[in-house]
């Protein structure tokens, strides 16, 4: 809060007008306007719409490909959240060890942040083609014949890696920062105990960088949910057999390509429901750290 | 480093560059399909070393694009990109800095219900309300217009925090001091307020022109007219057409040409950028 201020009403709705406008314009109108059509049923010519109550909702948790969807979502957000996680934990506390190349190595990994996912996925899509990529040259060496186009476990690990390895970036800079920010004369107050790296990282290290971790979960997580989009348009598109079908990609689907507006506005209103829940979340968490 | 084990070093270094060279593994094969002729594709395995085609795949893609997926010339789709991420992420900053003085230095009526009006759309990705925001765009005649494009995306609570949080960090004592010069509230923010905030905001610029450039969805859905394709959006009209005749080689030309604009901003301003993403989040 600022002891003074100046004077005036008209100038300060005059600098918030941009902001307001775009933001009643093409945020909060078209969030009411999924509420509303979540209520509605259209006919399949447009010609009139009635009122159905929440009979959008019920349908939705009564259908198969939805549920499906929801466990889909869960299995490719937390896959995607356990592996891009693991593996920058890894490789920041390895650049936290060397001092001097430190900065190096971290050039080196951060710029995939810059790839949009949509170009990740194809270069994946690419490195995957069952005809010609080279990982499934190697796995055919190893007796196994991959195909994302059938194989729906397949497409899920494609998916994956693709969302994982562009996420790998950013993770790796909290972790980095994280690590950073503990105090060195812990790690040597352990050492002189006689606890060696591995158990200094276990005891020591681990427990103290859990705000980092829990906060990069959350990210992790609405990263994968709202996206990645374009990892799913751009290689499998929701399939084999809706087995990458994710909720953002069913609402696009549902919406624009079954034009099966209630439907996909319940699907807005329940996606919603599920980012605000993570964005409390997320503030919660940045409160607790301001008191540390 | 507290103890002295030559073993762990070397392995500290191994597994940094085995990390490095899996990161790089995608896109060096992209790199290196991007220089071959169509053929290499068509059987066997991709090739992991050079070819000699690199002048002609990028100067044709540059010059006249995959005519048969109706693509236009990549030239044309990297200039809409780049017009599409200089206005989101000036215009972004633009509004956010202006909304953000507003808060920070004026008591007016509804002052809160403004600030968690802009805090909401933190809550509303594009993605979420698609078809809704699709049709109040379409209502306003703004498809296939770079207006279409980037208005909609401009709003941003993340800069309004960030800018927020920079101008409470500023004394009162500038202001007082300011006033009694008989500065009025423009002349503070034009003098006072943009010059103490201009790391921040060029900080900000590199992680909001990532975010312009990479769009997808959006640019996929109000553009479909080959004029205003942008190139991110326009890779999966080629790939589409690569599956069934396979040029791979076009499509790696245009998946590094995508990547490009965006990595150099990251690797040419990487402290700002490391700043900007870790500001971003708070």
């Amino acid at each position: 809060m600022k002891r003074t201020v100046f004077g005036g009403h008209l100038l300060p709705w005059l600098l918030l007008a941009p902001q307001l406008l775009v933001t009643i314009v093409f945020f909060l109108w078209p969030a009411g306007q999924a509420v509303r059509q979540s209520f509605l049923r259209e006919d399949a010519f447009g010609l009139s719409t009635s009122f159905v109550g929440l009979a959008n909702y019920r349908a939705l948790f009564r259908s198969d490909e939805y549920l499906n969807s929801l466990q889909v979502t869960v299995v490719f957000s937390v896959s995607v959240a356990v592996l891009s996680m693991g593996v920058s934990l890894f490789l920041a506390a390895a650049a936290n060890r060397v001092v001097r190349t430190g900065r190096v190595y971290t050039t080196l990994l951060v710029w995939p942040y810059a790839v949009a996912p949509a170009v990740a996925g194809i270069m994946w899509w690419f490195i995957f083609n069952p005809t010609i990529g080279i990982l499934p040259y190697l796995l055919d060496g190893l007796g196994y014949d991959w195909n994302h186009s059938l194989r729906p476990t397949d497409a899920m690990i494609l998916v994956v890696i693709a969302a994982s390895w562009k996420q790998i970036s950013y993770n790796f800079l909290f972790f980095l920062a994280g690590l950073q920010a503990i105090p060195a004369s812990l790690n040597e107050a352990a050492a002189i105990d006689g606890a060696g790296p591995f158990k200094r990282f276990r005891t020591i290290t681990f427990p103290l960088l859990a705000p980092t971790t829990f906060f990069l979960l959350v990210v992790n997580i609405v990263y994968t949910m709202f996206d990645t989009f374009g990892i799913i348009h751009a290689t499998t598109e929701g399939g084999p057999n809706q087995a990458t079908n994710i909720l953002i990609y069913k609402v696009y689907e549902d919406g624009f390509l079954q034009l099966d507006l209630g439907s996909s506005a319940a699907q807005s209103v329940i996606l919603m429901a599920i980012v605000i829940t993570m964005t409390m979340i997320q503030f919660r968490w940045i409160e607790r750290r301001v008191e540390y | 480093m507290v103890e002295h084990r030559p073993f762990l070093n070397i392995l500290t270094h191994a597994v940094l560059i085995l990390g490095v060279a899996v990161v790089t593994f995608p896109v060096y094969l992209a790199l290196i399909a991007s220089t071959h002729p169509a053929t290499a594709f068509s059987s066997g395995v991709i090739p992991l070393l050079p070819g000699n085609q690199a002048t002609e795949n990028y100067a044709a893609m540059m010059g006249r694009g995959i005519s048969s997926s109706g693509a236009p010339p990549l030239g044309l789709m990297m200039t809409n990109s780049l017009i599409m991420a200089l206005v989101i992420a000036l215009g972004k900053i633009a509004i956010s800095i202006t909304s953000a003085f507003a808060i920070v230095y004026f008591r007016f009526p509804f002052r809160q219900l403004a600030f968690w009006t802009i805090f909401i759309t933190l809550m509303l990705p594009v993605e979420v309300r698609i078809v809704p925001t699709f049709e109040v765009v379409a209502d306003l005649g703004m498809l296939n217009s770079y207006a279409g494009l980037t208005i909609p995306l401009i709003a941003s609570a993340t800069a309004t925090f960030l800018f927020r949080q920079v101008f409470l960090t500023i004394p009162d004592e500038l202001m007082e001091a300011a006033r009694i010069d008989g500065a009025g509230p423009m002349k503070f923010f034009r003098d006072i307020l943009i010059p103490l905030s201009r790391t921040n905001m060029a900080a900000l610029f590199v992680i909001l022109f990532i975010y312009g450039w990479n769009q997808y969805l959006w640019p996929l859905l109000v553009t479909t007219d080959a004029r205003y394709y942008t190139v991110v959006a326009g890779i999966k009209r080629m790939a589409d057409v690569a599956d069934a005749v396979p040029q791979w080689n076009f499509v790696m030309t245009a998946v590094v040409l995508a990547m490009l604009p965006p990595v150099l901003v990251v690797i040419a301003m990487q402290r700002l950028f490391v700043k900007g993403l870790i500001e971003a989040e708070k």
